[in-house]
């Protein structure tokens, strides 16, 4: 028998205002403007949406971003589910899950679930926005001011000595992580939404800068401002809307918690894992009927860790499952398929999940893949902190 | 013409882990253990992680272990470090157990390896001393 939840609800509207280094407007006019496209998109009302979750990116730690007040701005009245929701990348998916559980909970009947950001101000770098880590007169107690002290900044930082600790038990190489950019300029080429379209090889890869060993330029997300807004309703009453219903087959969160010491492995051993197996088991299905993968992409080892936790190869061994260009345009498991965080937009989960949804409908133009059952979406958040997942698919059952 | 110097973001030395920083003063490396679950701890906090007991006492560790990971770091994030540029973070793995954030001092950042063997060091700054690591011979 199959989960009662599975296929009760789906994503019905996508909006995507413009990204990138775009000026002018604060995260609140990114956000009204998303969800005005999205409910265009989907063909509701204004009236009818009755839920509004909120996710406000960067912006939201350093004041200033998106809050609950967005609803007055949108002119939203009477709603049965509102929330500010942080659970840094894996927000996304987790938005969409809560909508589905509320909607199947009788609580709401359509709710908008919203990510905006605007962290690129004129004239500043793209590091710059991200990177102001250690900076503060207010000296930390205990040896938590230590990472400050020896130069660590930022999730650079988190992701090069994860990625490290994975060439060093492992045996990946630089190689195998620029195959992952390399991929992903291929399929962001396609995209005119991509901030990033030129094609890279692997050479352009070894010559990008270093940020951090073992991470070059290239082996790091953009950073965007914008917003992207998803719709989720139920089922039944998805089949009857304006465009083709991306259902919610599965839904799985996974944290595992680091206690800094001896005998655990959260730089190689992900919540993904922990994810994966409520994800498919609530979809009832596994990694090998899988058609399109949307994994959150921070860096290009995140891709790697994320395959192996999911088991589409054994631990270890991503390195070399990703080298041979399988996640590429015409390859085995296309992955990221609008250039990801890499190399399209950085919008946190709301990446991969307006690319999972573009590819369920079948909207994806020529970078469209053929068999598109089964998209699995991914979203990670810290480093390597936080998960969440969802596993679409434009058929009820 | 004077040049602004600036100083690295260094944490309190007051605070429940007084002790650690006072011992580190002395050249030695004091670890927490809890009394409670017996688990060993830097002092991140006064709660232990594992069971929540508050009750702990201090014990001096033996100073070694070995790179859990680390990287080396190219870009200017805080004016402090724009003279060690570039510069090479690690994450030790005490012989104790838990795992001490810091940077290894005396060697090419080329030669640094997974699973190397390092002792702790201490630097000296105005009203604190750093846990700093050396490779061990």
């Amino acid at each position: 028998m199959s989960h009662p939840l599975r296929g009760a609800a789906a994503i019905t509207g996508l909006g995507i205002t413009e990204m990138g280094r775009i000026y002018g407007k604060s995260s609140t006019d990114f956000a009204v403007d998303a969800v005005r496209y999205a409910l265009d998109d989907s063909g509701l009302k204004k009236s009818e949406v009755d839920g509004l979750l909120i996710n406000a990116g960067i912006t939201g730690s350093q004041g200033g971003g998106v809050s609950l007040s967005l609803q007055n701005a949108l002119g939203l009245r009477n709603l049965k589910l509102l929330n500010h929701m942080n659970a840094a990348g894996s927000t996304a998916a987790q938005m969409v899950q809560y909508a589905t559980l509320a909607i199947n909970a009788g609580m709401a009947s359509n709710v908008v679930c919203v990510f905006a950001d605007a962290p690129l101000r004129e004239g500043t770098s793209t590091g710059q926005a991200y990177g102001s880590a250690g900076r503060t007169s207010i000296r930390p107690t205990g040896v938590n001011g230590l990472f400050s002290t020896a130069g660590y900044f930022g999730a650079n930082t988190g992701y090069a000595l994860a990625a490290r600790r994975h060439m060093s038990l492992y045996g990946t190489t630089q190689d195998q992580l620029g195959a992952v950019a390399v991929a992903e300029r291929a399929w962001a080429v396609n995209n005119t939404r991509a901030q990033m379209r030129e094609p890279i090889t692997l050479d352009d890869y070894h010559n990008s800068r270093w940020i951090i060993e073992p991470l070059h330029l290239l082996d790091c997300c953009l950073v965007s401002n914008g917003a992207v807004a998803v719709v989720v309703s139920g089922a039944e009453q998805a089949k009857d809307m304006q465009q083709p219903p991306v259902y919610i087959w599965g839904m799985g969160q996974g944290h595992p918690g680091d206690p800094r010491s001896a005998g655990s492995s959260p730089e190689t051993e992900t919540g993904a894992k922990i994810a994966a197996e409520t994800v498919f088991s609530m979809a009832g299905v596994g990694p090998s009927e899988i058609d399109i993968c949307e994994l959150y992409d921070c860096y290009t080892y995140t891709v790697i860790v994320t395959l192996e936790d999911y088991g589409f190869c054994k631990k270890g061994e991503g390195g070399a499952f990703v080298e041979d260009g399988k996640l590429g345009p015409g390859g085995e498991l296309p992955t990221n398929t609008g250039g990801g965080q890499l190399s399209s937009f950085y919008m946190w989960g709301m990446t991969p999940m307006s690319e999972a949804v573009i590819q369920a409908r079948g909207q994806g133009g020529i970078r469209q893949v053929p068999k598109n059952d089964l998209v699995l979406c991914t979203g990670n958040g810290g480093v390597l902190n936080y998960h969440a997942s969802l596993v679409l698919s434009p058929h009820r059952n | 013409m004077t040049e602004e110097i600036v100083d690295k973001p260094l944490p309190s030395p007051s605070g429940f882990a007084e002790p650690f920083w006072e011992a580190g003063a002395e050249g030695r490396l004091l670890l927490i253990r809890c009394k409670s679950c017996n688990e060993s701890r830097v002092p991140s906090s006064e709660v232990c992680p594992n069971c929540l007991s508050v009750d702990f006492e201090w014990y001096e560790a033996s100073g070694l272990g070995v790179i859990y990971t680390y990287g080396v770091m190219h870009r200017l994030y805080h004016p402090a470090f724009e003279q060690d540029l570039p510069y090479n973070l690690v994450v030790v793995e005490l012989q104790e157990g838990p795992h001490l954030p810091g940077n290894i001092i005396g060697i090419e950042n080329d030669a640094l390896r997974v699973g190397m063997p390092v002792q702790v060091v201490w630097q000296k700054y105005s009203d604190i001393s750093i846990p700093r690591f050396q490779a061990t011979t």
